[in-house]
């Protein structure tokens, strides 16, 4: 008989959703792109479990998530500084995660807690949605993608597989980026006293609980209007900063609103929304400006660093054998720094 | 007309026209925004994604690591000079339901106190107006439709709600709309409109389009459950709603 293989949602922590690249072309209508707020988790992810870099994965805020086996085995990958565990035939084990794994029918996985910023992604080998307007991105206001267009729950199961059979692991993770978020100004400084983009690049801001795929509310010294805190609605783009009258920002990311009437004094650049989005409420920030033209620049850097990281990824040898000794074996870790330290010097370089 | 191209982070720029509603910088958008379709059409602006237009811009959503701003504007240029010279998109003409009483009307009688009219002159004015899609946005399927007649004008609500219900009719500035999704909103709310605006299993998931004329026609609360039902049974077509006039015309030049 040919049963079904797929993966079991046991928890979903506290918000999990399929995402995808997003959802391109409709913003005219309304529609935002969604799609995983770290574009680089789902890709690295991805590649980990053996799937194209833009395949549907499961994105999971603070842990919490547990996915079991069912019908057969399905082999998935997790991207994110996690603490990950494996409930298996032969008891619990710890897992590292940037690495793939197999669960035999039945055996379950757990992201345990984040070790760091908020954000995890697990890729799931021959998981195959529908795509809805172009994509599998989950949007949960107008119900589109994922599964019937909701936030993943526990019962609910996702077509899956072992895919090409090979686990994978990346041997050396990407370096948690702490130096400020970069914006460009614009499009509406102009709509803000002198000082209001001073003090947003000079003082520091602090995440508030209102903080999801949506966008994320800040709270700060305050940033002062020159006139009335509105516009005639225009368009707002992912990562957006909106001031309303309350002289708070808040940052669009991939499920906000296409249009708004708020002025917007600046808007991150696109390399920096994963480290934005990865924020924890409560925790504070800083922002620092840069151009347009070095916003790309630092995208494309941002994007050989990601290459890199994904061509470093190595199959695993079956397990019971050492990672570690892959990890010590690894000879590439190194372009990765360097790319890094070109466009931010990391904070032991200047020691 | 002046152009301002406003930096939107190293993945967007947008093109500003003016920052008011008004018909002849929405042509101006208009214009612009077909030059691109057809200069992409071409194979042209390799790198750019997408394009949204509002009342006063354009936005245009472009890849940083196909294209870069520089060669991007130099291509824009010549599309640029045509934006003056263009007409507003015409589209279709709509007549949707509205019930404008009940529990779908949660704002009108405050509105009518406000204005100091009564609610039947709300309703009265608020249905005898034909108003424009200028843009849509906010939420998938949202319209932004104007101008609301100069009686009917009030700022937003000071406290916006928490969960506006689908099928809202709301009105607030010069504007009115339809909420296709419940969300967060600050708009008052005069009636509902059993109408579905927005379906992803449509070629045309958006009801209405940028350019689309929209009359609101009342119906009473048990008229309105009769074609919500049909809707949702598939009985009645959506596009049952498109004014009588210009079906035949539709029908018309689909026969020629």
């Amino acid at each position: 008989m040919n049963t079904k293989v797929e993966l079991e949602i046991v928890a979903a922590g506290a918000y999990a959703s399929v995402q995808d690249g997003g959802r391109r072309g409709h913003r005219r209508i309304g529609v935002p792109w969604a799609g995983a707020l770290d574009s680089r988790l789902m890709r690295i992810a991805n590649a980990l479990a053996g799937n194209v870099e833009g395949a549907p994965v499961i994105e999971c805020f603070d842990g919490g998530l547990q996915v079991a086996a069912r019908g057969g085995a399905v082999r998935v990958a997790v991207a994110g500084d996690a603490s990950v565990e494996v409930d298996g035939r032969d008891g619990r084990r710890k897992l590292p995660s940037w690495r793939s794994v197999t669960l035999a029918e039945g055996e379950s996985l757990r992201i345990r807690r984040m070790l760091s910023g908020r954000l995890a992604v697990v890729a799931v080998a021959d998981l195959a949605l529908p795509a809805v307007m172009g994509s599998a991105a989950t949007y949960v206001r107008a119900g589109l993608g994922g599964v019937g267009g909701k936030a993943l729950a526990p019962g609910v199961r996702l077509p899956a597989g072992a895919g090409d059979a090979v686990d994978r692991a990346l041997p050396q993770p990407p370096l948690a980026d702490a130096g400020p978020i970069r914006i460009v100004p614009g499009p509406q400084t102009g709509h803000f006293t002198d000082e209001a983009l001073q003090t947003l690049t000079a003082a520091e801001y602090r995440v508030t609980a209102e903080a999801d795929r949506m966008g994320v509310r800040l709270e700060g010294p305050r940033l002062a209007h020159r006139g009335a805190a509105e516009i005639v609605s225009d368009a707002t783009v992912p990562g957006s900063i909106q001031v309303p009258g309350n002289g708070q920002p808040i940052v669009l990311l991939a499920d906000a609103q296409t249009a708004g009437g708020y002025p917007k004094i600046a808007t991150l650049i696109s390399a920096d929304l994963g480290r934005l989005a990865a924020l924890r409420p409560g925790q504070a920030l800083r922002f620092a400006t840069v151009t347009a033209d070095e916003g790309a620049s630092i995208a494309r850097a941002h994007e050989g660093e990601t290459r890199a990281l994904i061509a470093a990824i190595r199959p695993l040898l079956p397990d019971g054998i050492d990672v570690a000794v892959l990890y010590s074996a690894n000879l590439v870790g190194g372009v990765v720094h360097a790319l890094a330290a070109e466009f931010r010097p990391l904070p032991s370089d200047h020691a | 007309m002046s152009v301002s191209i406003l930096d939107a982070g190293d993945a967007a720029l947008t093109i500003e026209f003016g920052d008011a509603i008004d018909l002849g910088l929405l042509a101006a958008v208009n214009a612009l925004d077909a030059a691109i379709a057809r200069r992409q059409a071409e194979g042209g602006l390799a790198g750019l994604i997408e394009t949204m237009p509002t009342f006063r811009s354009l936005t245009l959503f472009y890849d940083p690591l196909a294209t870069d701003r520089e060669a991007l504007l130099a291509e824009l240029q010549p599309l640029l000079a045509a934006a003056g010279q263009g007409a507003p998109a015409r589209g279709r003409q709509w007549r949707l339901p509205v019930c404008y009483e009940g529990e779908a009307a949660p704002d009108l009688a405050e509105v009518a106190r406000t204005l100091g009219i009564t609610e039947a002159e709300v309703v009265a004015l608020h249905a005898g107006t034909d108003y424009l899609v200028y843009m849509l946005g906010f939420l998938p399927g949202f319209p932004f439709m104007g101008d609301l007649p100069r009686k009917l004008r009030l700022p937003r609500r000071a406290e916006p709600r928490v969960r506006v219900p689908p099928g809202s009719v709301a009105i607030a500035t010069g504007l009115t709309a339809i909420y296709p999704w419940e969300s967060p909103g600050g708009w008052h709310l005069l009636g509902r409109c059993p109408v579905p605006l927005f379906d992803a299993r449509r070629d045309s998931p958006s009801l209405l389009a940028a350019g689309d004329r929209v009359r609101f026609v009342p119906f009473s609360a048990d008229e309105c459950r009769v074609i919500e039902a049909g809707l949702s049974s598939g009985e009645i077509d959506p596009l049952t709603w498109l004014d009588a006039d210009a079906k035949r015309a539709t029908a018309a030049q689909e026969g020629a």
